[in-house]
């Protein structure tokens, strides 16, 4: 009998499906796009184009144990080491092709700076080393709570443009039923996608953090894809079970539920989640996976262009403070370790008072460590591991301390 | 009921054994930490210089970085906690503890109880650790103890702007080869250290009573500028670098009770 398809085993299949295919199709004379990670992939999914994604396959390397060689040819050319850890991977990458992963090079390059703005010099340089076309959304950052009305007229008439260069490019008119299909795909993709996340409100929760990185790396590469759709189906019938049955993804159970704040710490995530099971902590929602939730109603080009405006980085300090205030609530958080990213400066820049706004409104404990998303040499796994007892310590003495309230004030006497 | 905490630091190794949960039976102090045999030496000679033997200490707990290393424990907590109790139980008014190790530095909230209600901890730099001054005090060839008495007779204070420790410790070089005082560039650096620190409290929130732990609040320069630079009194633990093994021997007393 064959055994049964986990949910695991499609997506380790649809991830090495999406590299070999990219390769295919530049050796069948195809062309093939490097994308920012938050790009409205809408479009290129339109036009049926290939398109990977520079940041997954530099976190794929990362994790693989394969980014100082990276990282060291990048900086002998010249690049400095206060870059971020991706760029410098990428743009090594883009010269040696040395990775145990490969990616073909790209013919153009889409570009959204809705996570950071060191994308844009980071692409930039890769069309002028490479003579390719880069297609750029600009979104201006958000000091409000929601982009203005101008900021959204703005992104729109870049999303005209966007479509003008692709024709250009491909040599093919753009279809305009195709895109409001693949907006379909796309919303029905995020709404499953949410689900899985929101799973994981369950007291225990079924998946843990490092799980929700893996599968994540699908709505990077392939939201607007049917089979991404298949995949988040039979992950929610897995963690439904799991739920109906109270499994914990800890076999001693979930002593301690946190928030995972930034992005995974790729080269040590083996380290990590050793360190998080030993101490029975459980990630059971993080800011990172939830970037790939884009919500919008299909067909409207200004909710389109809101929704990718609205990017964890590129919102203001009340706006992320709300949110996590509410992830505290949903998700029962007893804590939130924050990764200080050396590679993101973007989103370190606001940590220390996220932290001090969430601890004052929802007083759930909060620690962080020093840490890089690719580059192995930022980080101190004794300093991470004592921090991550501190939090179980401190967490332990609150829970404590509110049991013994509780019985105080159940007391008759 | 005999107990023992051993902190296991980067630089020393710290044991109190502790009777009843009260009494101090000894307590002793070996100046290498981790990863060298200082641990093991002084757990030894803490219960051989009193009579006793492994088996008449109920519970041991073992802090501190080396804390995972130390075979002779049943238990391990972070400094964090052990610091916390020990100084809760010095100073029980105590709402903010400053603790300086070697390799970081930590500003500690406390709630009721003695338990950690908030806390910041440096970045992975070292500036603002006990690193940094063994590091400043070998260039200026003195031993760390003597950087306050020498700190006290400076005049024209320096400022060391950078914070990375190779970087400042070539700034330090260059001022004294440049003429610079060695008593200016001490005090410049007790500057250096406190504005760090200061600021991990401030974000914590500064509230009295404020107590430093840890070896580095035997500089009583740091504790004076400190002062200046809260604007609160700063009182120094009594026990100093021994309170996170007293803390721990307390702990292992209260969860083996």
């Amino acid at each position: 009998m064959p055994e049964k398809l986990t949910s695991r085993n499609l997506l380790n299949q649809l991830q090495t499906r999406h590299y070999t295919n990219a390769y295919a199709a530049k050796i069948k004379g195809q062309l093939v796009g490097w994308a920012t990670s938050i790009f409205p992939q809408e479009f290129c999914e339109t036009m049926d184009l290939t398109v990977v994604y520079p940041e997954n396959h530099a976190a794929a390397v990362a994790a693989k144990r394969g980014a100082l060689p990276l990282l060291e040819q990048a900086e002998s050319e010249g690049y400095s080491m206060d870059l971020c850890s991706y760029a410098r991977i990428n743009l090594a990458y883009m010269k040696s092709q040395a990775a145990e992963i490969p990616i073909p090079l790209p013919d153009f390059i889409l570009c959204c700076n809705n996570i950071c703005n060191t994308l844009i010099k980071w692409y930039e340089n890769i069309a002028a080393e490479l003579n390719i076309p880069m297609i750029l959304i600009d979104v201006p950052y958000n000091h409000g709570y929601e982009p203005t009305p101008a900021a959204i007229d703005y992104i729109k008439s870049e999303f005209g443009e966007c479509i003008r260069q692709l024709e250009k490019i491909t040599g093919r008119p753009f279809n305009h039923e195709g895109f409001r299909k693949v907006m379909i795909l796309s919303n029905e993709n995020s709404r499953a996608w949410k689900r899985v996340l929101d799973l994981n409100q369950a007291v225990p929760a079924p998946l843990n953090g490092f799980e929700l990185f893996n599968y994540m790396s699908q709505m990077v590469c392939a939201r607007g894809r049917q089979e991404t759709g298949e995949l988040l189906k039979l992950l929610i019938e897995e963690l439904e079970e799991k739920i109906k049955l109270g499994k914990s993804c800890y076999e001693d159970g979930e002593k301690c539920r946190v928030m995972w704040d930034g992005i995974a710490c790729w080269p040590h995530i083996k380290h990590n989640f050793k360190a998080f099971a030993k101490n029975g902590i459980n990630i059971v929602c993080s800011s990172y996976p939830e970037a790939w939730v884009l919500l919008y109603e299909p067909g409207n080009l200004d909710e389109l262009a809101k929704v990718y405006s609205m990017i964890g980085n590129n919102t203001c300090m009340e706006y992320q403070a709300d949110k996590r205030e509410r992830e505290v609530k949903n998700f029962k958080l007893d804590g939130i370790l924050f990764h200080v990213n050396r590679s993101c400066k973007v989103m370190d820049f606001m940590q220390y008072e996220q932290q001090r706004l969430v601890a004052a409104r929802t007083g759930v404990s909060i620690m962080n460590f020093d840490g890089d998303q690719a580059d192995p040499r930022n980080f101190a796994a004794a300093q991470f591991e004592t921090r991550l007892e501190a939090l179980k310590e401190i967490v332990a003495h609150h829970k404590s301390a509110k049991k013994s309230k509780e019985v105080t004030n159940n007391d008759p006497a | 009921m005999i107990t023992a905490g051993v902190d296991i630091g980067s630089t020393s190794s710290k044991v109190v054994v502790l009777a009843e949960g009260e009494k101090i039976l000894n307590k002793v102090i070996i100046p290498v930490g981790a990863g060298s045999s200082g641990p093991a030496r002084a757990f030894e000679q803490s219960i051989r210089e009193v009579n006793l033997s492994r088996e008449d200490i109920k519970r041991v707990i073992a802090t501190g970085y080396g804390r995972n290393t130390f075979t002779g424990a049943d238990q391990q907590i972070t400094e964090i906690t052990c610091h916390a109790r020990g100084v809760y139980e010095l100073v029980p008014g105590v709402k903010t503890i400053i603790d300086i190790g070697g390799q970081d530095a930590k500003a500690i909230g406390i709630g009721k109880g003695g338990t950690v209600s908030n806390l910041i901890m440096n970045d992975k730099c070292a500036a603002g650790t006990g690193r940094f001054l063994e590091v400043m005090s070998r260039i200026l060839e003195i031993n760390i103890e003597d950087l306050a008495d020498l700190a006290a007779l400076a005049k024209n204070e320096i400022s060391i702007s950078n914070t990375c420790t190779v970087f400042a410790e070539s700034e330090v070089i260059s001022q004294l080869s440049t003429g610079t005082s060695r008593e200016d560039v001490a005090a410049g650096i007790v500057q250096s250290v406190v504005g760090r620190v200061a600021g991990l409290v401030k974000r914590i929130g500064v509230q009295c009573e404020v107590v430093m732990t840890g070896g580095v609040c035997l500089n009583w320069m740091i504790i004076k500028v400190m002062e200046k630079e809260l604007a609160v009194p700063v009182i120094a633990s009594p026990m100093a670098q021994l309170t996170g093994a007293l803390g721990a021997a307390l702990l292992a007393f209260e969860s083996a009770s």
